[in-house]
């Protein structure tokens, strides 16, 4: 099974410029475990300490927030496509 | 002629040298500029700003422009209406509205963020400038854009308000139209922000832009006669103007502008999309997403940005979040327009109408004085209230027509 994760440029001074990352990972621990383990000090930004994602970090599943997947819990699919994106501004 | 230190971040404390950046690069959280205080305190009285013109430039120590500005010359310094005949029917001895139902160019309190944005993005040597948008900040940044001369792509949700499409095409604008809501569109519009080398007003511009709505702050507070509300109830979306009108209550008193106060804000949104009063209302900032489903398009962010803040700004200063239904949104706008005699769009509704609430329940003391923060204007939001207000009826071009079905009497031939 495999995924990809897509980084924004903020974080690819740790992947080597890579924007485009494929992992095998099923869930979002074991994703910031792999990520961390190929690029040393990416968890550090991706989450907190208890390993929860960093609260400003939206992080996508496909095209759906993953807290409405079940956060944590969410299994990854064969395929599935990881986005990371700052929160953004706007609205009223 | 900046008196900008740096950005620093609200979380973390990480500090970055003024350029365009989202957000922090180490955990995330939106950047806040921050200005040399004791050179301003120094070179600065609030008795000069009175001479100044009727702008919200009037403030631009407070801005983070380097350069005079060349756009959006005419935004703000909107009126703050004393509105006697609403605060009867509210029952609260004042109420105050800041009317931004009337901001130039394009009504919406928008054009002051906007007007922010663009200088910096000339400053920054941008030619394109683009946002996404629940309306009001489309309409703004197409408006401006074209006045300043930039090119401008627009990121909207394909079921916005035909008057706020319109509203953003007249102006020449690259509008994209994106199936899905708020929240997806802004998941697009940053992949575009990070591919691009645009100025995305509400992306890599936002600390700037977001600077703009502090001065929606400073106004009340020159209105009031350089005085602090008791109370003050903003609409809320993602979060950002509740926040930055605290910032500029703060950052008044730090001048020694005002005499330092305790102003209490409540944050109101509608019902159907309400992660931030939820929160409040639960006594925590820490934000659950939503799936919005209101008629009150302009709110209807699910995944606020800056709702954190917002809660945190709500609880510390003693106030209250409250939302209210789709019902009572288009009463609040009936409410304020029969009143007062201003239409505010489907955003105003939620204030007046959580307004009330809260001083049915107590929670807004009916002997204070409250503002309430009317963000938008009505004709941009005609559907919300076409179903409700009165049907008119048509008649013959004949005195005898008109006295019978408007006055209700039968009327005598006259001879």
């Amino acid at each position: 099974m495999a995924i990809t994760v897509r980084i924004p440029p903020p974080l690819r001074k740790y992947t080597a410029g890579e924007g485009l990352v494929s992992t095998s990972a099923q869930n979002l621990r074991d994703l910031f475990d792999k990520l961390d383990a190929r690029y040393p000090g990416i968890r550090g930004v991706l989450a907190t300490e208890d390993g929860k994602p960093q609260r400003f970090l939206n992080i996508y599943v496909n095209d759906e927030d993953i807290r409405f997947l079940g956060g944590a819990d969410c299994n990854f699919k064969d395929g599935d496509e990881i986005l990371l994106i700052p929160a953004i501004a706007g609205g009223v | 002629m900046s008196y900008v230190r740096y950005l620093q971040c609200r979380l973390c404390g990480q500090t970055y040298e003024a350029k365009p950046l989202a957000a922090c690069e180490s955990c995330w959280a939106p950047l806040e500029v921050v200005y040399d205080y004791g050179r301003i305190w120094s070179d600065l009285r609030r008795e000069e700003i009175a001479q100044r013109p009727a702008n919200l430039w009037r403030y631009r120590e407070l801005l983070p422009l380097e350069e005079d500005p060349q756009v959006g010359l005419h935004t703000g310094f909107t009126p703050l209406v004393s509105a006697s005949r609403l605060a009867r029917a509210l029952g609260i001895r004042e109420v105050y509205l800041k009317n931004d139902s009337v901001n130039h160019p394009t009504l919406s309190f928008k054009d002051r963020v906007v007007a922010v944005a663009l200088n910096k993005a000339r400053e920054f040597g941008f030619d394109v400038v683009g946002c996404s948008s629940t309306g009001n900040l489309a309409n703004a940044v197409a408006a401006q854009a074209a006045a300043g001369g930039f090119k401008a792509f627009i990121f909207i949700p394909a079921d916005l308000e035909a008057e706020k499409i319109i509203g953003t095409l007249v102006y020449g604008a690259t509008l994209v139209k994106i199936e899905g809501n708020y929240d997806q569109v802004n998941r697009l519009c940053s992949e575009i922000a990070q591919k691009y080398n645009w100025g995305i007003v509400n992306v890599n511009l936002r600390s700037y832009y977001a600077e703009g709505s502090k001065t929606v702050g400073y106004e009340v507070a020159e209105q009031l006669g350089w005085r602090l509300p008791e109370n003050i109830v903003v609409p809320m979306a993602g979060g950002a103007l509740i926040t930055k009108i605290r910032k500029a209550f703060d950052e008044l008193q730090k001048l020694g502008w005002v005499e330092q106060a305790a102003p209490r804000f409540f944050g109101a949104q509608a019902s159907g999309c309400s992660p931030i009063t939820t929160a409040a209302k639960a006594g925590t900032s820490e934000i659950v997403p939503q799936k919005p489903k209101t008629i009150v398009k302009s709110l209807a962010i699910g995944n606020p940005s800056d709702g954190y803040f917002a809660s945190e700004a709500i609880r510390a200063s003693g106030g209250a979040g409250e939302d209210v239904t789709d019902e009572e949104v288009v009463e609040g706008i009936q409410l304020l327009a029969e009143t007062e005699g201003i239409f505010a769009e489907t955003a105003g509704g939620v204030t007046v109408a959580v307004a009330r609430k809260l001083i049915r329940d107590g929670r807004l003391n009916s002997n204070e004085s409250v503002v309430l923060v009317i963000t938008g204007n009505g004709l941009k939001t005609i559907a919300a209230v076409s179903g409700a207000v009165r049907e008119s009826e048509t008649i013959r071009p004949k005195l005898a027509d008109f006295e019978d079905v408007f006055l209700g009497s039968p009327t005598e031939a006259t001879a």
